[in-house]
């Protein structure tokens, strides 16, 4: 018992030089390796997680997910839900989490305007107002990762 | 005796038969292996999401309540009974269907009010003219169940909850795959979201060296309260999965050994049918032998 303890103490000494990233959606699991540095859309703004960050536990807002290994730099589309960081592993839970090579650009482009249109010609409860409001902006950043372009204005 | 027409007729509906079932034994296998994965890659989800759940719990105020955790009283519940839209599954439905009644009967005082998914239990349900407050159709039947499915399930059920004071608990009921042969019912309760206690309890003991504090970018009851009503909707996902990949499971079960038996039943139909022949031969043979000694 007391060689398990000083084992689990040592290894919160010597602090790991990578992050264990892993992202699970409820329907699958999107992304499982190890990054060096992970930046989240958490709802109090965006969050970067290197190694050796505090255990940390935050909700995710719409946005994207970004995670470098090496000199590469690489997204992900993340909607709702949550992430737990805790000794070098970062666990996001979403409830939607996308690359962009599996965003339909075109279907994503169709469900920018229909949002659009529907805000604009707004005559609905405020609940559905914030329905609306997210769609739109979900279908924002899947346009932005999957085609580059930019909508924020 | 049956005549050498009649066996013939006979043995080929059994073909006829035997290659409907052997069809719907293929189809489900691949279905089933469609389900299986899915139930597989769902796990992490749910495995992860109830063990942030376990440390907010152990983390939050003692005070702090919740309209899906507090106990009420145990008067009136809701029945959630997931089984298939179509039969020919062997003991599927039936085991389901049979659970539900004996945990009906088991608590008699209760007042229960249900609420189907799949047409089984629907037609169950109704025959016994139980009060259906909803139903879901055609959900279980078309091979895969999205997440979005049952996120609009799970909101509804949780808002009849919290709206309605005097609904006490709700439990449901759903085959869990075991194994492509083997399916267990299994009956949980759904809301108040119960076992956080317990659960809290046994993970303190069993990972005392990991309590590290977490800094909460939320106010840790804000992130419990957001957590709570997706616990539930992945419950119920899992829940459906299993129930889809069971269901396929036991249809391709009862379809092998429905093709075995139409195979059996063709074999001993032509061993019969070829006597009947022999017999008749036979019989002419006789007859032109004694005509020709008549003679």
């Amino acid at each position: 018992m007391s060689a398990e303890y000083s084992a689990l103490s040592t290894q919160y000494f010597f602090m790991a030089e990578q992050i264990q990233l892993e992202v699970v959606t409820p329907e699958r699991r999107v992304l499982s390796g190890t990054v060096d540095a992970v930046y989240v859309p958490g709802v109090g703004g965006e969050l970067g997680i290197l190694p050796g960050h505090t255990p940390l536990i935050s909700q995710l807002q719409t946005g994207v997910l970004s995670y470098t290994v090496g000199e590469r730099t690489y997204r992900l589309h993340v909607s709702g839900g949550f992430v737990e960081v805790n000794r070098d592993r970062v666990s996001v839970m979403a409830e939607v989490a996308e690359r962009p090579e599996e965003i339909d650009a075109a279907r994503a482009r169709l469900a920018h305007e229909r949002a659009e249109k529907t805000l604009s010609a707004w005559s609905g409860t405020e609940e559905d107002f914030e329905k609306a409001r997210a769609r739109l902006e979900r279908s924002m950043v899947r346009l932005q990762l999957s085609t580059g372009e930019n909508l924020t204005r | 005796m049956a005549n050498l027409l009649d066996i013939r007729r006979r043995i080929k509906s059994v073909k006829n038969t035997q290659q409907i079932t052997r069809a719907m034994k293929m189809m489900s296998a691949a279905r089933l292996k469609r389900a299986q994965d899915r139930v597989v890659a769902a796990r992490p989800f749910a495995s992860k999401m109830l063990e942030v759940m376990g440390d907010l719990a152990a983390r939050t105020d003692e005070e702090f309540r919740h309209p899906l955790l507090n106990a009420r009283g145990d008067e009136r519940y809701l029945l959630i009974l997931i089984t298939a839209d179509r039969g020919l599954c062997g003991a599927f439905n039936t085991n389901l269907i049979k659970a539900a009644q004996a945990f009906i009967n088991e608590n008699a005082g209760k007042q229960f009010e249900v609420l189907p998914i799949g047409r089984k239990g629907r037609d169950f349900f109704r025959r016994r003219s139980m009060d259906i407050v909803k139903e879901y159709i055609g959900l279980t039947g078309k091979g895969s169940v999205g997440f979005g499915e049952a996120v609009s399930i799970a909101d509804d059920i949780i808002k009849r909850f919290t709206e309605d004071e005097t609904m006490d608990k709700v439990f449901i009921i759903y085959n869990e795959f075991k194994s492509v042969l083997q399916q267990r019912v299994v009956i949980e309760q759904l809301l108040p979201v119960s076992g956080t206690t317990e659960r809290i309890e046994e993970d303190e003991a069993t990972r005392a060296v990991d309590m590290t504090d977490y800094i909460y970018e939320q106010e840790p009851a804000e992130i419990f309260s957001r957590l709570l009503p997706r616990v539930v909707e992945t419950q119920i996902f899992r829940a459906l999965l299993e129930s889809v990949a069971s269901e396929h499971g036991a249809r391709m079960t009862a379809m092998d050994s429905a093709s075995k038996n139409a195979g059996e039943l063709i074999a001993s139909l032509t061993l019969n049918m070829n006597r009947i022949r022999q017999a008749a031969i036979t019989n002419e043979i006789i007859e032109v032998v004694s005509g020709a000694a008549a003679l």
